[in-house]
């Protein structure tokens, strides 16, 4: 009896924890990995979605999709895309970043910069493409301001010229998303040690040697975060770019985000849009082991 | 104990909240519905609720409507109308209103997962695929299920044999006209054929700060190419379709429309920024005075009108191929109407299409839309509406309508490969238009075969 008692006491004490991650297990399963495993299966099928019994095709989709030229022409305009964005992201975050912690500045100016600097996040995407659709125009703000100074000889069809397009969708993409770089970066900038600065200024460490040997160290896990993070946002944009686009003129705005959604909603072909799906999925999980790994070396 | 009651508690409630989700909510409604509800429209609130309590007929049915009509129909206008449908029928009607292009967006997701509204707002352009897909209702059978006489429908879009869709209005495309700027540039004959409209628009360019003509070729909405590129062609009785195929390849009246646009581009007559613009664009830039002709819908005369109240407005023909003298066609698009397969109340979902296209309702609607009725019976009182929509109108009735994509499989993707393809030979990328339509044949084929 007093076995039993025992046995059932641990059972309880063992099973407690899993009862309280259940509601979570359920929930990440159900709006998570599900989605996810369907994805998946349907990028092996022929017709999911638009027919009952779609048929099992194997591998046939993804060879499909890699003899696609869009679809490399989208990898291409995405690696343009994302590699530029948070390069710039991280390079115009710090900056701002960096101006807004200065000693130089009291508090009324760091405020006021800091709302200034923050804007273009506190926008929408519909707000940020119809914003710059219209500066962008080629009878817009900027080719007049371009032209007012003689910088252009003729009105530039920013968006519409598939010289200038990706460049113009790219620079908006940066102008919208920089200021998250800035407020976690002057977060992480605000948490470092005065006495490391003023211990290196009696070394005789100049203001370059500091932002290298001191306040990039000390930033480093915020800022592999925060790559990470907007390497995976910028992969998946896509309001931003069909507001702006719609992936054209051509083809050369197309990134991945675009060309699935087109395979999806306007071809009918979600197997196919699927297997594009999959191929993103593969990308950001990559970046994702790659965050992880970095973490936990640094552990 | 308490801890283990609390975390079974917990467990609890979670699980039938997810429950709760899953489930659809009943029988009137998809629950995860995505679109926006129009509050304003939703009979609940309509003012004669607390009478119509007492005496009309009451029903447990809600039905749900998804269009795009009650955003571009003047405000609280689409929810009167409905709420004489509950009054006569006591059947709710819940308006789901949004834009066109998300319109299409979730009827697309509702499709693929058996949510869709109960009546929804189609185009003729999606009915193919809906149909063919199963995810909306055989209509043919539910007008006869409902005792339905078809006799009076303008029109109806069939696949295989059966009605899917019935055009409630009809929109033209006539050809919008600055007179205000044609003034300045010292034209006084309007162009009636191919060769004086690029002369009147080479005018238009040389003598004043506007273009001659705007072709919105975006890619997220590539109707432009129906709307803008092809209206040329029909305009001149030609068409890319033969006997259900698509008939580009060695297409003379296509080739010779192909070259003309391309000529319009090449002597510098179109508005910049073509290849990203959207009709909504086309239609800015000539309320503000930027484009002297533009083909556009007869839906956009009371936002031009607003916009540009000083403006002197005008319409003519389409201007047709040098030695054209057959009828001319006239591109129309639709207001459809159908239901979704997926409702369990197709009948009262029937009786609602029946009771916008009774004349008196229908005509209501088409005047306050600007269009053409989808009830041969309508008899609109276009008296209090602008003379100039009248010009229009006797424009529409001296034509054909005529729009050829509707119908057909993927019609949206066929617009946007031929527009692809149409910009990469205005770009030069493709050095023939015999090239052109050789490459966008060999695009639309596998769609038919």
């Amino acid at each position: 009896m007093k076995a039993r008692a025992k046995q059932i006491d641990v059972f309880n004490r063992k099973s407690t924890p899993y009862l309280y991650l259940f509601p979570t297990l359920l929930l990440m399963l159900t709006l998570i990995v599900m989605p996810i495993i369907m994805v998946i299966g349907y990028s092996f099928f022929d017709n999911v979605i638009v027919i009952d019994s779609p048929e099992f095709v194997g591998l046939a989709n993804y060879i499909s999709l890699f003899q696609d030229s869009t679809f490399w022409v989208s990898i291409r305009n995405t690696a343009f895309f994302v590699g530029f964005s948070v390069l710039f992201h991280l390079i115009l975050g710090m900056t701002f970043a960096m101006l807004l912690n200065t000693r130089y500045l009291g508090n009324l100016g760091k405020a006021v910069f800091r709302v200034i600097y923050v804007l273009p996040w506190v926008f929408t995407a519909s707000v940020i493409a119809i914003l710059w659709r219209l500066m962008l125009s080629p009878s817009g703000v900027l080719n007049y301001l371009l032209e007012s100074f003689g910088l252009i000889a003729a009105q530039v069809e920013w968006l519409s010229n598939r010289q200038f397009a990706l460049m113009s969708v790219t620079f908006v993409n940066i102008w919208a998303g920089y200021p998250f770089f800035m407020i976690s970066i002057l977060a992480g900038l605000q948490g470092i040690s005065s006495d490391l600065y003023e211990a290196s200024a009696i070394d005789g460490a100049n203001a370059v040697q500091q932002f290298f040997r001191i306040t990039i160290p000390q930033l480093k896990p915020i800022l592999i975060s925060l790559i990470m993070l907007d390497f995976v946002w910028t992969t998946q944009q896509f309001a931003l770019i069909w507001m702006l686009t719609g992936g054209g003129p051509i083809n050369a705005t197309e990134m991945l985000s675009t060309f699935i959604y087109k395979q999806g909603f306007t071809r009918n072909q979600f197997a196919m849009a699927s297997a594009s799906a999959v191929v993103i999925l593969l990308i950001c999980t990559a970046a994702a082991i790659f965050y992880v790994k970095v973490q936990k070396a640094r552990d | 104990m308490k801890k283990k009651l609390f975390a079974l508690l917990t467990v609890g409630i979670l699980s039938l909240s997810l429950l709760a989700c899953a489930g659809n909510g009943g029988d009137d409604a998809p629950a995860d519905e995505p679109a926006v509800t129009d509050d304003a429209a939703t009979t609940d609130e309509t003012p004669d609720d607390t009478d119509a309590d007492d005496v009309a007929p009451t029903s447990d049915v809600t039905l749900e409507f998804q269009q795009w009509w009650g955003v571009e129909l003047p405000e609280g206008f689409l929810a009167d109308l409905v709420s004489r449908f509950t009054d006569e029928t006591g059947i709710q009607i819940e308006l789901l209103s949004n834009p066109f292009a998300d319109t299409r967006t979730q009827i697309m997701a509702g499709a693929a997962t058996a949510t869709m509204a109960d009546v929804v707002g189609l185009d003729g352009s999606w009915v193919y695929d809906f149909a063919n897909q199963g995810a909306i209702s055989n209509l043919t059978q539910l007008m006869a299920d409902i005792g339905m006489d078809d006799s009076e429908l303008s029109a109806q879009v069939q696949f295989e044999g059966n009605t899917y869709m019935i055009p409630a209005t009809n929109f033209a495309y006539p050809m919008f006209v600055n007179l205000d700027i044609l003034e300045e540039a010292g034209i006084t004959d309007m162009p009636t054929t191919w060769s004086e409209f690029i002369a009147a628009s080479e005018q238009v360019v040389a003598n004043t700060d506007a273009s001659g003509f705007a072709i919105p070729l975006e890619a997220s909405s590539p109707h432009g190419v129906q709307n803008q590129y092809l209206s040329w062609l029909w305009a001149s009785g030609g068409r890319f379709m033969e006997d259900g195929r698509p008939n580009l390849v060695g297409n003379s009246d296509l080739i010779a429309t192909t070259e003309f646009v391309k000529d319009m581009f090449d002597n510098g007559v179109i508005a910049p920024g073509s290849f990203t613009m959207r009709e909504q664009d086309m239609v800015e830039e000539f309320t503000n005075g930027r484009v002297a002709f533009m083909i556009s819908s007869l839906a956009h005369l009371f936002m031009i009108t607003e916009g540009a109240p000083d403006m002197n407005i005008g319409f003519i023909d389409i201007p047709v191929m040098d030695g054209y003298t057959g009828q001319s066609g006239m591109t129309v698009a639709n207001w459809g109407l159908g239901v979704a397969a997926n409702s369990p109340h197709q009948e009262e979902a029937m009786m609602f299409i029946e009771f916008l296209l009774s004349p008196e309702i229908n005509s209501a609607l088409v005047v306050a839309a600007s269009a053409f009725p989808g009830n041969v019976n309508a008899d609109p009182d276009y008296s209090a509406s602008p003379p100039l929509f009248l010009d229009a109108f006797e424009i529409f009735q001296r034509n054909f309508a005529i729009n050829e994509f509707t119908g057909l499989p993927t019609a949206e993707d066929l617009m946007r490969s031929m527009n692809e393809e149409l910009l990469l030979f205005l770009d030069g990328d493709t050095a023939t238009v015999g090239e052109m339509l050789e490459a966008t044949q060999a695009r639309w084929e596998p769609v038919f075969n």
